[in-house]
C-alpha cells in the first residue's frame, strides 16, 4: 500500500498545471471559480482549447483520439482541472453517447459521430427521463415506428440539460409494446434540427434555462441512427450508466469550493471574529472537509483497482459526493448570513460586472444553494443509487 | 497510487485470521471473558507463535520492522474476532520505545512476547487531554520518583512494564514539562486495580507512591516528552482505527446475513426497502471509515507532525462516526436479539463504542482537526 503519487505522476502533473496555466482563458476561470454562468460558446471554447492539446477525452481507447493515460492520470487532470476552474467538458458526448456508439455502434457510425464528438463539433444532450418516467427509465413512452427506411418518433422528453443548445440527442425510445417494458426499448440518436421538435425551457428555481422539455411529434429520424439492434437500448442504456461515473463524485470540484468555503467564511464576522474560527460553525465545516478526505480516498480506491472497472461503488460516490456538495452550499449561504439574500442576474450572466450589492463572490451562492439540491435528484436520485447497492453490492 | 497489500501481508493477516476462526471462537472468548485473569496465556503464546509480537519490533531487536499499514491489517483480524488479549496495549507500548529509541532490550523482549506493556497516560480529570497531567516526576538522586494515579490503563494488570507520562515541570495542561518513563510493573510503590471493562477487556486504575525508578527509565528529553506523547498516541489511535473497521466488518457481514434468512410476514426482512436502505447507509459508512483507516496508517510515518495529527484526528472522527451508526443500525436490525448477549454483534458494538471513548472521541478529534494551522489556509 503506498498512498501517494509516484514521481511519474507528479511529473505528469506538473505538465498538466503547466498546460492550464498557459492555455485556460482568464475570464473563463474567473466565471468558474466566481460561480457565473457559462454561456454555451464558454464550453464550446474551453472544449476546444483541450481538444487541440489532444485530451478532450482521456478515457477513450488511443486509436479514437483517448490520450493512454492510467486511471491515476485520468484522475490527476480531473483534479487539476477543477483546481484551476476550468470550465467542464460535458460529459453527455464524450462520457455518455461516445462509450455507447464505440460499443455498440457500426463503423459508419463511429468515423462519423466520434471525432465530431472529440472536437465538440456537435454539442449532444440526454433524452432518457420522460415526465412520466423518473426514477422508473424503463416505463418510457415516447415511441418510434418503423417506416420504411426511417423511424417516426412521437412523445416528449424531460429534464434535457442544455438541449437549448444542441445539434444531437440521444434518447431511448420504445420500438415494441407488446412485450416486457426493457425489451421494447432501443437507442436512436436524433438531429435536432429535425422538423417536429420543440424545445421548451424549463427555468429553474434559481431562475436559470438549464434543463428543458423536448417534444416529438412525428419526427422522421434515418434508420441508420439506431445504435446496435432493435428492441437492446435498456442494455446499452444500462452500459452507460456503468461508464465513467466515479467522476460523479466531483472530489476535485469540491476540493476548490471548500477553499472557497473557507475564504469567505474567514472574511464574514460573528461577534467580531472570522467566522471559520467559531467553534460551531468550523466545525460542521471539519466534518465536511472530513467526509471529503474520505471520499476522495475512497475514489481513489476505486479507480486504482485497474483489474476491473468501477462497478456498483459509483452509487456509493454519487451519494456521498452529492450530499458533500450540496454541504458546501449550505454552508456558504449560512456563512454569508444576510448577505446571502440579494438575487443579481444581471450579474450572474455577465450584463453587469459587479453586483449590486457590491460583493460579488457572495451574489451567485443562494442560487448556487437552490440550484444544486438538483445533485441528489439527477443521474440516478440518491434513493436509486441505495437500490442498486442494496442489490449489486448487498444482493438483498 | 497502490491500495493493494502485500502478499506477505496479507498471509500474516491470513493466518492471524484462521486461528481466530479456529481457536477463538465466541463461545472461547466468553470463557476467556469470564475467567478470573480476563485473558489467557495460551492466546497470547499463539500470538507470539504467529509473529505478531515481533511485527511491531525493529529488526535489530529481532522484529519484523512492521509498519503502521502491517499492523492495519493485524488489528482488523483482531476487530473481528474480538481478540481481548493485551496486544493493542503492548503494541501501542512498544511505539514510545521505538521512538524513544534507548530501550533496546525492552523491545527484545517485547518481540519474543516474554514482555506485555501497557501505557498509564490519562488521569482522572484529563479526559482525552493526555497533557492535563497532575503526576510528578521529581528528581530523586540519579533517577526520579514518581507520584500519582493514572486511570483506565488498558490491560494494566497484565502489563509486565508500564509506559508512564509524568510532570517534571510546568502546570497541570502545559505541554511544556511532561516526561515519559518506563517502569517494571512490579516497582516498589505502584499498586495495580485491575477491573473488566465492559467490551470484555482489562484496564486497571494504577497508582504511584514514592516510586523510584532509574535515570535509564527516562524515554524522551527531561520535560520534553509531548511531541513523542502527541506522535505516539496518534499510533495508537490509527490501531484502534484499524480494529474498528474490522469490528464493523464483521457486524456489516453478521447483519446482511441476518437480513437475508430472518423471515417475518412470510418474508425475509431484507426484502423490505427501510432496511435495505439502512443497510446502504451502513454500508456506505464502513467504506468511508475503511479509506480513514488507510489513510491514517499510511500517513503515520510521512515525517510531516502537522499531517499526521489532521489525518489521524480526521480518521478517528470519521471512523468513530461509522462505529456509532454501524454499531447502533446493526443492533437495531438484530431486532431483540441484537440487546442479547447471546449474539456477537451485540460484542462488536460494545467494543466499538469503547473504541470511540479511548484515544480522542469524534468531538476530540474534530477539535485536534479545527486546531490545525492548516484549517483556516483558503488558497
Amino acid at each position: 500500500m503506498e498512498l501517494t503519487y509516484t514521481a511519474a505522476d507528479l511529473a505528469f502533473r506538473d505538465t498538466v498545471r503547466a498546460f492550464l496555466d498557459a492555455n485556460l482563458p482568464s475570464d473563463l476561470q474567473k466565471k468558474v471559480r466566481n460561480h457565473l454562468r457559462l454561456s454555451r460558446q464558454d464550453y464550446v471554447r474551453w472544449h476546444q482549447i483541450v481538444a487541440r492539446q489532444g485530451w478532450a477525452a482521456p478515457g477513450w481507447p488511443v486509436e479514437h483520439g483517448g490520450t493512454g493515460w492510467s486511471a491515476t492520470q485520468r484522475h490527476i487532470w480531473e483534479e487539476e482541472c477543477a483546481r484551476a476552474g476550468t470550465p467542464p467538458i460535458l460529459p453527455f458526448g464524450v462520457n455518455m453517447v461516445a462509450p455507447v456508439i464505440m460499443a455498440f455502434g457500426n463503423e459508419a457510425q463511429k468515423a462519423h459521430y466520434l471525432p465530431r464528438i472529440l472536437n465538440c463539433e456537435d454539442w449532444w444532450c440526454q433524452g432518457y427521463s420522460e415526465p412520466g418516467s423518473g426514477s422508473d427509465l424503463a416505463s418510457l413512452k415516447t415511441t418510434a415506428e418503423r417506416s420504411g427506411d426511417h423511424y417516426i418518433v412521437n412523445g416528449q422528453k424531460t429534464w434535457t440539460t442544455l438541449g437549448q443548445h444542441a445539434d444531437m440527442i440521444f434518447c431511448l425510445v420504445r420500438t415494441d409494446t407488446t412485450v416486457r417494458k426493457q425489451e421494447g426499448i432501443s437507442f436512436l440518436l436524433i438531429d435536432m434540427k429535425s422538423p417536429g421538435i420543440t424545445v421548451r425551457p424549463i427555468i429553474m428555481l434559481d431562475e436559470d434555462h438549464e434543463v428543458n422539455e423536448v417534444f416529438f411529434d412525428n419526427v422522421q429520424v434515418p434508420v441508420q441512427n439506431l445504435i446496435g439492434q432493435e428492441n437492446k437500448g435498456w442494455t446499452y442504456a444500462k452500459y452507460l450508466l456503468g461508464h465513467e461515473r466515479t467522476g460523479i463524485a466531483a472530489v476535485g470540484r469540491s476540493k476548490r469550493e471548500l477553499l472557497f468555503l473557507k475564504k469567505i467564511a474567514s472574511e464574514h464576522y460573528k461577534h467580531g471574529k472570522p467566522l471559520l474560527q467559531d467553534p460551531v460553525y468550523a466545525a460542521k465545516v471539519a466534518n465536511l472537509e472530513i467526509e471529503l478526505m474520505a471520499l476522495e480516498t475512497t475514489v481513489l480506491r476505486v479507480i486504482t483497482r485497474e483489474s476491473r472497472a468501477p462497478g456498483p461503488e459509483a452509487s456509493l460516490l454519487k451519494v456521498r459526493g452529492s450530499e458533500i456538495q450540496q454541504m458546501l452550499t449550505e454552508l456558504m449561504i449560512e456563512a454569508l448570513g444576510p448577505d446571502a439574500l440579494a438575487f443579481d442576474t444581471d450579474y450572474l450572466e455577465g450584463k453587469a460586472d459587479h453586483a449590486v450589492t457590491g460583493d460579488d463572490a457572495a451574489a451567485p451562492l443562494a442560487g448556487y444553494y437552490f440550484n444544486f439540491r438538483k445533485t441528489s435528484i439527477y443521474g440516478g436520485s440518491n434513493e436509486i443509487q441505495k437500490n442498486i447497492i442494496t442489490q449489486m453490492i448487498l444482493g438483498l | 497510487m497502490d491500495f493493494n497489500f502485500k502478499q506477505e501481508q496479507q498471509q500474516f493477516a491470513d493466518a492471524l485470521r484462521r486461528w481466530v476462526d479456529k481457536d477463538y471462537g465466541f463461545d472461547v472468548r466468553h470463557r476467556i471473558i469470564h475467567s478470573a485473569s480476563g485473558v489467557s496465556d495460551a492466546a497470547w503464546d499463539m500470538l507470539v507463535e504467529l509473529g505478531m509480537t515481533a511485527l511491531p519490533v525493529p529488526q535489530e531487536q529481532g522484529g519484523f520492522d512492521g509498519t503502521a499499514v502491517d499492523l492495519l491489517l493485524v488489528m482488523q483480524e483482531l476487530g473481528r474476532g474480538l481478540v481481548v488479549e493485551p496486544y493493542f496495549a503492548t503494541v501501542w507500548g512498544a511505539q514510545f520505545l521505538k521512538l524513544a529509541g534507548n530501550q533496546y532490550h525492552l523491545l527484545q523482549d517485547v518481540a519474543e512476547g516474554k514482555l506485555k506493556l501497557a501505557c498509564a497516560l490519562g488521569e482522572k480529570h484529563s479526559r482525552h487531554d493526555l497533557a492535563d497531567i497532575k503526576t510528578i516526576a521529581s528528581i530523586n538522586g540519579e533517577g526520579y520518583r514518581i507520584d500519582g494515579t493514572k486511570t483506565v490503563v488498558i490491560h494494566g494488570g497484565q502489563a509486565g512494564a508500564l509506559i508512564v507520562s509524568a510532570r517534571s515541570a510546568g502546570t497541570q495542561r502545559d505541554t511544556n514539562g511532561i516526561s515519559l518513563f518506563v517502569v517494571p510493573a512490579d516497582t516498589p510503590g505502584i499498586t495495580v486495580r485491575d477491573y473488566r471493562t465492559i467490551d470484555g477487556q482489562r484496564a486497571a486504575t494504577v497508582q504511584f507512591q514514592h516510586v523510584a525508578v532509574p535515570a535509564s527509565a527516562l524515554l524522551s528529553k527531561l520535560g520534553g516528552g509531548w511531541e513523542m506523547l502527541d506522535e505516539a498516541a496518534d499510533y495508537g489511535a490509527s490501531l484502534l482505527c484499524a480494529e474498528a473497521v474490522g469490528a464493523m466488518d464483521a457486524l456489516f457481514t453478521a447483519t446482511l446475513d441476518y437480513l437475508k434468512t430472518r423471515k417475518q410476514f412470510g418474508t425475509p426482512i431484507g426484502g423490505f426497502q427501510a432496511l435495505q436502505h439502512r443497510m446502504a447507509d451502513m454500508y456506505i459508512h464502513l467504506e468511508q471509515a475503511r479509506s480513514m483507516a488507510m489513510l491514517a496508517a499510511a500517513r503515520m510515518s510521512c515525517g510531516d507532525a502537522e499531517e499526521r495529527r489532521r489525518v489521524v484526528s480526521a480518521a478517528k472522527v470519521r471512523v468513530g462516526q461509522a462505529a456509532k451508526f454501524v454499531g447502533q443500525q446493526a443492533v437495531q436490525l438484530h431486532g431483540g436479539m441484537g440487546v442479547t448477549d447471546e449474539l456477537p454483534a451485540a460484542h462488536h458494538f460494545k467494543r466499538l463504542t469503547m473504541i470511540e471513548l479511548t484515544l480522542g472521541d469524534v468531538d476530540h478529534h474534530l477539535e485536534r482537526f479545527i486546531a490545525q494551522r492548516g484549517f483556516q489556509q483558503h488558497s
